[in-house]
């Protein structure tokens, strides 16, 4: 797996916080979905993007709750 | 506020002295003009009157009340802010009754998914963090003022009034004895986050405000558990909200809840309300048993400054100058390096030993290391306090990819303040030469310290002006001890450690090294001399010493003109 300097990350966390809002409620759910896809072809390994699927979709319902408004 | 029944000033822990109104010579016709003039006795007014004093400076330091600062306030004293307590002779009682930590732990739904260590590197004779509630704060430091001759202090004193002239500052003080004018060169203002001076120069802090509101509340409970941050997200005892408590000493414990959104502030600060809600985030944490209410208050954070610190001969220090958000407990702690920056300055300018053109330095210094902070406490606000619901869903997904991934846990750090490095200021003219360097400390940082074999530490033997660390084989070279000689004929209080000797050295605090311990620590070959500002900040390093470099820097912290 890819070994993003923390720094990077962090940026990577600011800049997905403000595009989510760019993107507007009605909107994000498509955002979001459009950036996994983009991610996924700019990945080019199916094998990887499989397992990131399976990271993201586990312990989801843990989370998003808190986030109804 | 403080619970129904309670006086003011009646608090579970701490005995509010009341201190009286004087007769001063002014009244009775005084007109001499005094060196510096402080206004508010705060812990930063009460740290830059101590400071000039050490310099043999005296100040007038005036407060309108009649005691210390009441409710829940800093309780965070950071490790260069202890170096600063020490250099004004008041640390002994912060070391006796402040709680020191350097740990901490960020929960998510009940797990911890953060571990905080901030480091401790051996040869640091403090702790990087130490718990302390503001008001033993201000009385050790009162201690500190009431037991110098060279400070004034002048409590239920009130600035009522303020010239600018060209060459001093005329102030009138409204107090019960009558009111006064008191003219002085110099004009410190240390009056806080709702500065009455700064109105009365017209001036206004600029900056952001962030929305999220956090009730602050002191309580008293036998609660086993070691002095540590803990932080809680998405926690039981307070759905919709973050938690944060710290152990202070004598059973008190600060903590702070933040309020969901769109929840009314009137109702959250009722005393049943505050009761109820303290009691289930309590009870999160394993605390079932009674506990007392101390005190509470609600805050939201801001990122706030003036444009200049700096008003001709008024200087504005502490909250007066700027106001930080508390995450990553920077108010205090900036405060005092203000406070201590300014107070050497003013010091060896009103001595005579630097030019006046030194004090330019201050606002840049000082504002550059708020602004430094602002960007650090810009992110752990956002982080603690999410403004939009982009920042929300993202915080959201990192805290719930925590729980079983290492990758996203360092976004709950919460970066504690961290000691901000000079590198761009005219008093650090040769940056460049950190080139030269592996690695050690950069000009402009903080100098770290070292314990010696004796138990003593290197930094003990800094001076009070400049200190040269020179690094040598056996014994300085005379091209060095000539440097050295130079540098004690440019500054008076010069002091010299020369580093990696047995043998005494004429003029020098000399320091064996046996393990080459201290040269690796600051990335020293022999020749290698580190110039050291009296904050104990670095103004310059050179690999191999570069005699004009070293002494041009030395005359530019004095207030001489850059190269």
């Amino acid at each position: 797996m890819s070994a993003m300097p923390f720094e990077d990350f962090e940026t990577a966390y600011e800049t997905l916080a403000t595009a989510i809002d760019t993107a507007g409620p009605a909107r994000e759910a498509l955002f979001l979905t459009r950036l996994a896809l983009v991610l996924g072809h700019e990945l080019g390994d199916i094998a990887v993007f499989r397992k990131a699927i399976k990271t993201a979709l586990e312990g989801l319902d843990q989370g998003g709750a808190g986030c109804s408004s | 506020m403080r619970p129904a029944g309670k006086g003011p000033l009646e608090s579970l822990y701490f005995d509010y002295p009341r201190f009286a109104a004087r007769r001063v010579p002014e009244l009775d016709g005084a007109t001499a003009r005094h060196p510096v003039l402080i206004v508010g006795a705060g812990p930063i007014g009460m740290t830059a009157a101590l400071v000039l004093a050490r310099y043999g400076i005296r100040s007038v330091l005036i407060d309108r009340k009649e005691t210390f600062n009441d409710g829940s306030r800093a309780i965070c004293i950071a490790r260069p802010s202890m170096h600063i307590l020490e250099r004004v002779g008041a640390v002994a009682p912060f070391v006796e009754k402040a709680l020191g930590w350097r740990y901490g732990r960020s929960y998510y739904r009940g797990e911890q998914i953060f571990r905080l260590e901030m480091p401790q590197p051996p040869g640091e004779k403090y702790l990087p963090m130490y718990n302390l509630q503001q008001q033993y704060i201000e009385k050790f430091l009162h201690d500190a003022v009431a037991a110098s001759d060279l400070i004034d202090m002048r409590w239920q004193s009130e600035l009522s009034g303020l010239e600018r002239q060209i060459d001093g500052v005329s102030a009138r003080i409204s107090s019960p004895e009558g009111d006064y004018f008191l003219d002085a060169l110099y004009l410190l203002a240390a009056d806080g986050a709702r500065s009455p001076i700064r109105s009365m120069l017209g001036l206004r802090l600029k900056g952001d405000n962030y929305e999220g509101r956090y009730v602050i509340a002191d309580i008293r409970m036998d609660h086993d558990f070691p002095t540590e941050r803990r932080a809680f997200f998405e926690p039981s005892g307070n759905p919709g909200g973050t938690v944060l408590i710290h152990k202070q000493p004598d059973d008190i414990w600060r903590v702070d809840y933040q309020l969901r959104e769109g929840e009314s502030e009137a109702e959250a600060l009722k005393e049943e309300n505050i009761r109820a809600r303290v009691s289930a985030i309590l009870a999160d944490i394993g605390h079932t048993e009674p506990w007392e209410l101390e005190w509470w208050s609600v805050y939201s954070a801001n990122t706030l400054c003036l444009d200049d610190y700096r008003h001709e001969r008024v200087f504005f220090i502490g909250d007066a100058a700027h106001i930080v958000p508390i995450f990553g407990v920077r108010g205090l702690n900036n405060g005092l390096a203000d406070a201590e920056n300014i107070g050497w300055k003013l010091a060896l300018v009103l001595h005579g030993e630097a030019d006046d053109r030194l004090l330019d330095s201050y606002s840049p210094e000082r504002r550059g290391a708020t602004l430094d902070v602002f960007a650090n406490a810009t992110k752990s606000t956002r982080f603690m306090t999410p403004p939009t619901r982009g920042w929300r869903l993202a915080r959201e997904a990192a805290l719930s990819l925590s729980l079983k991934h290492e990758f996203p846990r360092g976004l709950a750090n919460p970066r504690q303040m961290q000691p901000y490095t000079y590198s761009d200021s005219v008093l650090t003219p040769y940056a460049i030469s950190d080139a030269a360097f592996a690695g050690g400390p950069v000009c402009g940082s903080v100098a770290p310290n070292a314990r010696l074999i004796d138990g003593s530490h290197l930094l003990d033997y800094a001076g009070h002006g400049l200190t040269a660390i020179l690094f040598c084989e056996a014994q300085p070279t005379a091209e060095q001890t000539t440097s050295l000689e130079h540098l004690g004929r440019i500054d008076k209080r010069f002091a010299a450690i020369v580093v990696g000797t047995q043998d005494s050295v004429s003029g020098a605090k000399a320091i064996a090294d046996h393990d080459g311990e201290i040269a690796r620590l600051f990335a020293a070959a022999p020749g290698t001399l580190y110039l050291l500002r009296p904050d104990l900040h670095i103004a310059g390093r050179w690999k191999t010493a570069v005699p004009s470099e070293i002494l041009k820097t030395a005359e530019v912290c004095l207030g001489g003109e850059t190269p």
